[in-house]
């Protein structure tokens, strides 16, 4: 079947794709990574919400929960990831939303990703990171519905 | 599906169960039915303004103002934008809500974007009882924003109270748009980017293609405005405001709810007989086997409807 035809077929049979709400957080300026990264999860059948520049953890967990968003995908060169990507984990368990997923990207040096999975991301994807390694990790993670 | 109590996560206000109800019609998940009929029992419709007309003219950053207004009269307002999905992979980049930003943390500011998996007329499949769950939860004005429009999503008007299209100078699209049937469905014209040069010009089209029309009773106010330095908010207000005030006056405010009741019924219907046609033709030999000998449909459309209850066919189509 033609790419075509097989979206005609998902019209018909109600789609049910992954939401995923998209974020560049605290002030960083960096955002052809999330830009590509849109573009490719856009291409691979997520929805994504991209909320856009200088967000607070705060903003990403309202936006996740009012858009019922099952991902949230944070994006970081600023160097303050030890800092904002917890406080975004932290914010869910507040909210008790604890089941929405928080992975990111960005500028992040290897020992803190370990830190960080530690810490309830889970997982990172820095420079260099092929697109459909990203798309593998999220179909993975949650298989067609 | 529904593996938590909705109906209770949205009594208590929890705006989780609102955003999930949401998605499940988005789903078309049947069992939505339990909770729009648990919740239909006193809720209010709000009022529902929609937003239409071309790609980039500046909707959803007037609804951010407008937004900003409303708030400022205590009124809980809540945005339906609405972006189209790519025909191939069926995903979307949903980006009105970056216009929206200050409003984020806003609880009396609730803002969902949706994708129109595929539905055309500007609008998704879900938008009308999504409507209906954001009065139950309270919402006192719903903001739709369609896809920007091309030349025939027109669905707004059949959902929205009052409906505004809004153009820009320049571009031409002004006159495109008018030639498109937008005429009809605009209940106000606004003309954003009245900071750029040729607003006045685009105006006075607008108003010489009113004048070309037939003579309504409501006459399509035309209003400018500057959506990002926040000039005409209050105007365009005014004139949904005196567009409401007129629908009451005149019982069209009845009429076009029970039409729209009416619509939406209808699209139901069809929506389930769609439904149980396609099971048929997948699963029932007979009615495959026809289609497949007759190499034409409106056979096996008849037997389906039949099978459905006989008076579903239209008398015309009836052998
Ligand atoms: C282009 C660039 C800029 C451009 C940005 C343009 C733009 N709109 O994006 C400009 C010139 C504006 C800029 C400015 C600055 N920059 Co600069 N910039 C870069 C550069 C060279 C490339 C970044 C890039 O676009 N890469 C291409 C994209 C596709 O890759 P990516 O962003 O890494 O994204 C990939 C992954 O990281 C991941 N990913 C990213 N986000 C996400 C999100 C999710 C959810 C997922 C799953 C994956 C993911 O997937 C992508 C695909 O593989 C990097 C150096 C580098 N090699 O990374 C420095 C770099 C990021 N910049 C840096 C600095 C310091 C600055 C400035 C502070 C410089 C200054 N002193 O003025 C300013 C700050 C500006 C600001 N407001 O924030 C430093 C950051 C150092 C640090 N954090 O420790 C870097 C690393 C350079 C360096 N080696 O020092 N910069
Ligand atoms: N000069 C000027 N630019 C404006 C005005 N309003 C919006 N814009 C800009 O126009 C661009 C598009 O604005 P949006 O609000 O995203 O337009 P939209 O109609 O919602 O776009 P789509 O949803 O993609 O169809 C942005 O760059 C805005 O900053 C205005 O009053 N004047
Ligand atoms: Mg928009």
């Amino acid at each position: 079947m033609s790419e075509l035809a097989a979206a005609g077929a998902q019209v018909e049979e109600p789609a049910r794709p992954v939401r995923i709400v998209l974020a560049k957080v605290g002030l960083d300026g960096h955002d052809r990574g999330v830009k590509v990264v849109a573009r490719a999860l856009r291409d691979a059948g997520f929805e994504i919400i991209y909320t856009g520049l200088r967000q607070t953890p705060q903003m990403v967990v309202e936006a996740a929960l009012q858009e019922d968003a099952q991902v949230i995908g944070l994006s970081l060169h600023s160097g303050a990831h030890m800092t904002l990507f917890p406080a975004v984990v932290e914010e869910l368990r507040r909210r008790r939303a604890e089941d929405i997923v928080v992975f990111g990207g960005g500028i992040v040096p290897e020992d803190d990703i370990v830190e960080l999975k530690k810490q309830g991301v889970a997982e990172i994807f820095t420079p260099g990171a092929p697109l459909q390694s990203i798309i593998d990790w999220l179909r993975n993670r949650f298989p067609a519905r | 599906m529904p593996e938590r109590n909705l109906l209770a996560e949205f009594k208590a206000g929890n705006i989780r169960g609102l955003a999930r109800a949401i998605s499940l019609v988005e789903q078309r998940d049947p069992s939505v039915r339990h909770l729009l009929e648990a919740l239909a029992n006193g809720a209010r419709r709000p009022r529902v303004l929609g937003f239409t007309g071309a790609p980039g003219t500046g909707k959803s950053t007037l609804v951010d103002a407008l937004v900003g207004n409303l708030r400022e009269s205590k009124l809980r307002v809540a945005v339906l934008a609405v972006d189209p999905n790519s025909p191939y992979s069926g995903g979307a980049i949903l980006g009105d809500r970056i216009r929206m930003q200050r409003h984020a943390l806003d609880p009396g500011v609730y803002i969902r974007s949706m994708g129109a998996r595929g539905h055309l007329g500007g609008l998704s499949v879900a938008s009308r009882e999504a409507v209906r769950l954001l009065g139950a939860f309270g919402f006192d004005e719903v903001i739709l924003e369609t896809v920007g429009v091309g030349q025939s999503e027109l669905e707004v008007a059949a959902i929205a109270d009052t409906t505004l299209v809004v153009l820009t100078p320049g571009l031409g699209d002004g006159v495109q748009m008018l030639k498109a049937g937008i005429m009809e469905i605009a209940d106000v014209f606004v003309v954003n980017k009245a900071d750029l040069p040729g607003a006045q010009k685009t105006m006075q089209e607008i108003r010489s293609m009113l004048n070309m029309g037939p003579k309504l009773s409501w006459r399509a106010p035309i209003v400018g405005a500057s959506a990002i330095k926040g000039e005409g908010v209050v105007e365009v207000l005014a004139a949904v405001e005196r567009h409401r005030a007129h629908l009451e006056a005149t019982g069209e405010a009845a009429k076009r709810a029970e039409a729209r009741l009416k619509d939406e019924a209808a699209d139901l219907v069809a929506e389930w007989a769609r439904a149980q046609a396609r099971r048929l033709l997948d699963h029932d030999e007979a009615v495959a086997g026809r289609l497949r000998r007759d190499r034409i449909p409106y056979a096996a459309a008849e037997e389906i409807l039949t099978r459905a209850g006989g008076r579903l066919v239209p008398e015309a189509a009836r052998t």
